[in-house]
């Protein structure tokens, strides 16, 4: 996920009427330029990780043409929303991480269902109402530096984090970075899930607020901070963006918490007035299929956390019952709610003052 | 009485096919009934039950409405939705609003229809939904008024629960109406075995054989059998009486035939005409024996034919005797011996067949002229039970031992002369019998002797 600084004006304005147009961040086009059928496809995934999942599905059918747009997830929703308001959709299929705004996409009845062998094989936790599929697998991990860290010290859960901060002289102290949940839909998504599994979180922000830990934007800016090492700890980070790093630098390590481990699965809807459901539907099914697994597992969008697997990643002690999927539900409507935002962000916001 | 071979029995549909249409027309209201029944319980049952979690999740919320610096703040419970999750599939829509109806948080949803109810109906996204309104009231210092908390959720898991308590009820029924048929089927089955016993039982016999019908049958079916067997037994008696006829007329018929022809024959050739007429005379005699005997052996049978055809009414056995007595007068006007009756003043009533009991009558009455003497009365009595109608004469009638035999037909060692065919006390004997009385034959004194028929008497109360 990239930065959503750029969409804080809007993000602002969210529920009143939207003064900018929301855009996408890049766009790209793959397959035949004199293709039949062309597919457009939206989402918060970087061009450069969904590419190849795109091209092994263009491999397989012939004569599509994909464009893919890259979105901010509040920039995505609000043009989705706005699309269902008018009545046509630009967009064949939507893929965000913000699965809270697809699933309340999906609830004002934005989303057009589709019915498949593959769909209907996926667990309810993510399938909503045959219109809202979870497609990925990416735990929200802690990532330190282990140049920095040695083992004795590395945190193995929240626990041990908020152990790490406790000393009044702590290292650590100004050097923890996560995500700052007014300006990243999917920091917000993992703090809001946070709350709701367990009373750690209160006294994890209370340290993250003691030990004036950073609040800031966006998984390359904090991943790159660890690497670095201006920041020896970074919490909540999506393990996809995080092992991709560590593919590339040796120092980072991933680590899903012991004392449980949110499990994202990016969420894909096709529009109701989307111009090639069929498509749409064919993109969805490959996705799902074998080869589309095995795809989004090379662009580790779907994170084998099975033993040995990634060398860089520690995995909970029992992945069964730490590893938490988030499940496509209403429940996320709650999340979303003005005065709900409002009240959890004040809350979080006191732990981290604006500068 | 056999049956013409062309003649079918008239089917009037099949026991099995109007069963099995009883069956699954009460199947089939039943089922109708049930499924309606079924439908509206599931519907309601479903409703109630989503209506229950519509209410708790809204009562969640109101619960946790707060206030802030006379603000009201909405913190919605996660619970709240994880309840209307429950019903996996269904959309979900909510309010919050404060007392002049402005929207604090959640959807702008319509304002609700005016009314006390809880609920509402409405739509949320194209679907149909059902709503729940719960309005909480706050009276503090900072905030005096009510707030409304609105949540609506779309019905499809509604639907499917009322389909599911319907579907099953309907599947349950349908198996209750499958097995119901099939026992009623065995019932069927098994209800009328009997009948194939009955059949198979008078398929298997011999042509000669009218035995009756010895089947193991259910009460029922008793009755049937009951009606089968008096058939089988009146053809029986029928039979019986045909084959009598005609070995009697054969046997009887052939030896005063054979000697008319001889007495015939005898005539032609005897040139002495004093001789021919004597001749002549003795065939007139003989053959006026045999007209008489061909008489008895064809009442005879008639009676018998009578006594299982003819229906017994009540009658008077005075006009019975009187009957007799004028019609022996007409037929014998060369009788000068004069007959009395002997009639009490009451009637004397008993269930009979006039006519064969006027038969018997006048076979008594020829008996004492033929053998008899004079004087010779017909009387009737009704006393102690019995109507008795007899004739009475004269002379020493039957020697005591031969009355025991004078009732068989034929019973030529009862002393009847070669004139007398020996019928005619048969005749009274099954006229008797067939009335469900007896021949009475008495020796009241020296010079008189008396035959009688003997029937139960019918009580004047009964007439």
């Amino acid at each position: 996920m990239r930065c959503l600084c750029g969409v804080q004006l809007c993000l602002a304005l969210m529920g009143g009427a939207a003064v900018c147009e929301p855009a996408p961040e890049a766009t790209r086009s793959y397959g035949p330029a004199q293709a039949d059928v062309r597919l457009t496809v939206r989402g918060t995934t970087d061009i450069a990780r969904f590419e190849p999942v795109l091209e092994k599905f263009l491999a397989r059918s012939d004569g599509v043409r994909i464009e893919y747009e890259q979105w901010g997830s509040n920039d995505l929703y609000l043009a989705t929303d706005a699309d269902c308001r008018s009545g046509h959709a630009t967009a064949d299929l939507v893929i965000s991480s913000s699965i809270d705004q697809q699933v309340k996409l999906a609830n004002d009845g934005c989303a057009a269902a589709y019915r498949s062998d593959e769909t209907t094989g996926l667990p309810a936790v993510s399938n909503w109402r045959d219109e809202v599929f979870g497609m990925t697998w990416e735990p929200a991990v802690i990532v330190y530096n282990g140049n920095m860290i040695g083992d004795a010290q590395a945190p193995k859960s929240r626990f041990d984090l908020i152990d790490l901060l406790r000393p009044e002289d702590s290292a650590f102290r100004g050097r923890v970075a996560t995500y700052d949940i007014e300006a990243s839909g999917l920091g917000y998504l993992f703090a809001f899930a946070d709350s709701q599994q367990a009373t750690t979180f209160g006294r994890l922000i209370e340290a993250f607020g003691r030990s004036g830990a950073v609040a800031t934007c966006c998984s390359a800016a904090i991943i790159d901070g660890v690497a670095n090492g201006d920041y020896l700890v970074a919490y909540n980070v999506l393990g996809s963006y995080a092992l991709a790093r560590a593919d590339e630098n040796p120092d980072i390590v991933v680590v899903a918490p012991d004392d449980y481990t949110l499990v994202l699965a990016r969420a894909a809807l096709i529009p109701r007035h989307a111009a090639m459901p069929g498509l749409a539907g064919a993109f969805v099914d490959f996705l799902l299929s074998g080869p589309g697994r095995s795809a989004l597992r090379s662009a580790n969008l779907i994170v084998d956390t099975s033993e040995g697997v990634h060398a860089a990643m520690r995995l909970p002690e029992n992945p069964e019952v730490s590893l938490r999927p988030i499940p496509l539900s209403v429940a996320l409507l709650v999340g979303l709610d003005q005065h709900k935002r409002r009240e959890f962000i004040s809350r979080w916001r006191a732990a981290f003052p604006k500068e | 009485m056999m049956a013409d071979p062309a003649a079918r029995a008239r089917i009037s549909g099949s026991l099995r096919f109007r069963l099995a249409a009883g069956i699954i027309l009460v199947l089939a209201i039943g089922g109708v009934a049930v499924a309606y029944a079924a439908f509206t319980y599931g519907r309601d049952a479903a409703q109630q039950s989503f209506d229950r979690l519509l209410v708790g999740a809204a009562n969640q919320v109101a619960g946790a409405l707060r206030l802030r610096d006379g603000e009201v703040v909405v913190d919605i419970p996660i619970s709240a939705f994880e309840l209307l999750s429950l019903a996996p599939r269904d959309r979900v829509v909510y309010g919050v609003f404060g007392d002049d109806g402005t929207l604090i948080t959640g959807y702008d949803i319509p304002s609700p229809p005016d009314g006390d109810g809880m609920f509402f109906t409405g739509s949320f996204a194209g679907e149909a939904a059902r709503f729940v309104r719960v309005t909480r009231q706050f009276s503090e210092r900072s905030f005096l008024g009510s707030v409304d908390v609105i949540i609506g959720q779309t019905t499809e898991a509604r639907r499917e629960l009322a389909q599911q308590i319907t579907r099953n009820t309907l599947i349950a029924v349908a198996a209750i109406g499958v097995g119901m048929a099939a026992l009623a089927a065995l019932a069927v089955q098994s209800a009328l075995s009997p009948l194939h016993r009955i059949e198979r039982d008078i398929a298997a016999r011999s042509s000669k054989d009218l035995t009756p019908v010895d089947v193991n049958v259910p009460r029922e079916i008793s009755s049937l059998v009951h009606a089968l067997n008096r058939f089988i037994a009146r053809i029986e008696r029928q039979l019986h009486v045909m084959r009598t006829l005609i070995a009697d007329a054969s046997h009887q018929l052939r030896t005063p035939i054979a000697a008319l022809r001889a007495q015939a024959e005898l005539a032609a050739e005897e040139p002495d005409q004093e001789r021919t007429l004597k001749i002549v005379g003795r065939i007139h005699e003989r053959s006026r024996n045999l007209s008489r005997l061909t008489d008895q052996l064809l009442s005879h049978a008639l009676i018998i034919h009578r006594a299982d055809t003819v229906d017994l009414e009540a009658l008077d056995l005075r006009t019975v005797a009187t009957e007799a007595v004028d019609q022996t007068d007409q037929s014998m006007p060369d009788v000068d011996r004069a007959i009395r009756l002997v009639l009490p003043e009451a009637p004397v009533m008993c269930d009979g067949d006039r006519l064969s009991l006027a038969e018997a009558c006048k076979n008594l009455i020829n008996n004492a002229l033929n053998h008899g003497r004079s004087p010779i009365s017909v009387f009737v009595q009704g006393r102690e039970g019995h109507a008795r109608i007899g004739v009475r004469d004269g002379g020493t009638g039957i020697p005591e031992a031969m009355w025991r035999n004078a009732g068989s037909r034929f019973a030529k060692d009862a002393g009847v002369s070669v004139k007398g065919a020996g019928l005619g006390l048969a005749i009274v004997n099954a006229v008797s019998e067939a009335h469900g009385g007896q021949m009475r034959m008495e020796r009241p004194s020296e010079a008189a002797f008396e035959v009688s028929l003997e029937l139960p008497l019918l009580s004047e109360d009964a007439e």
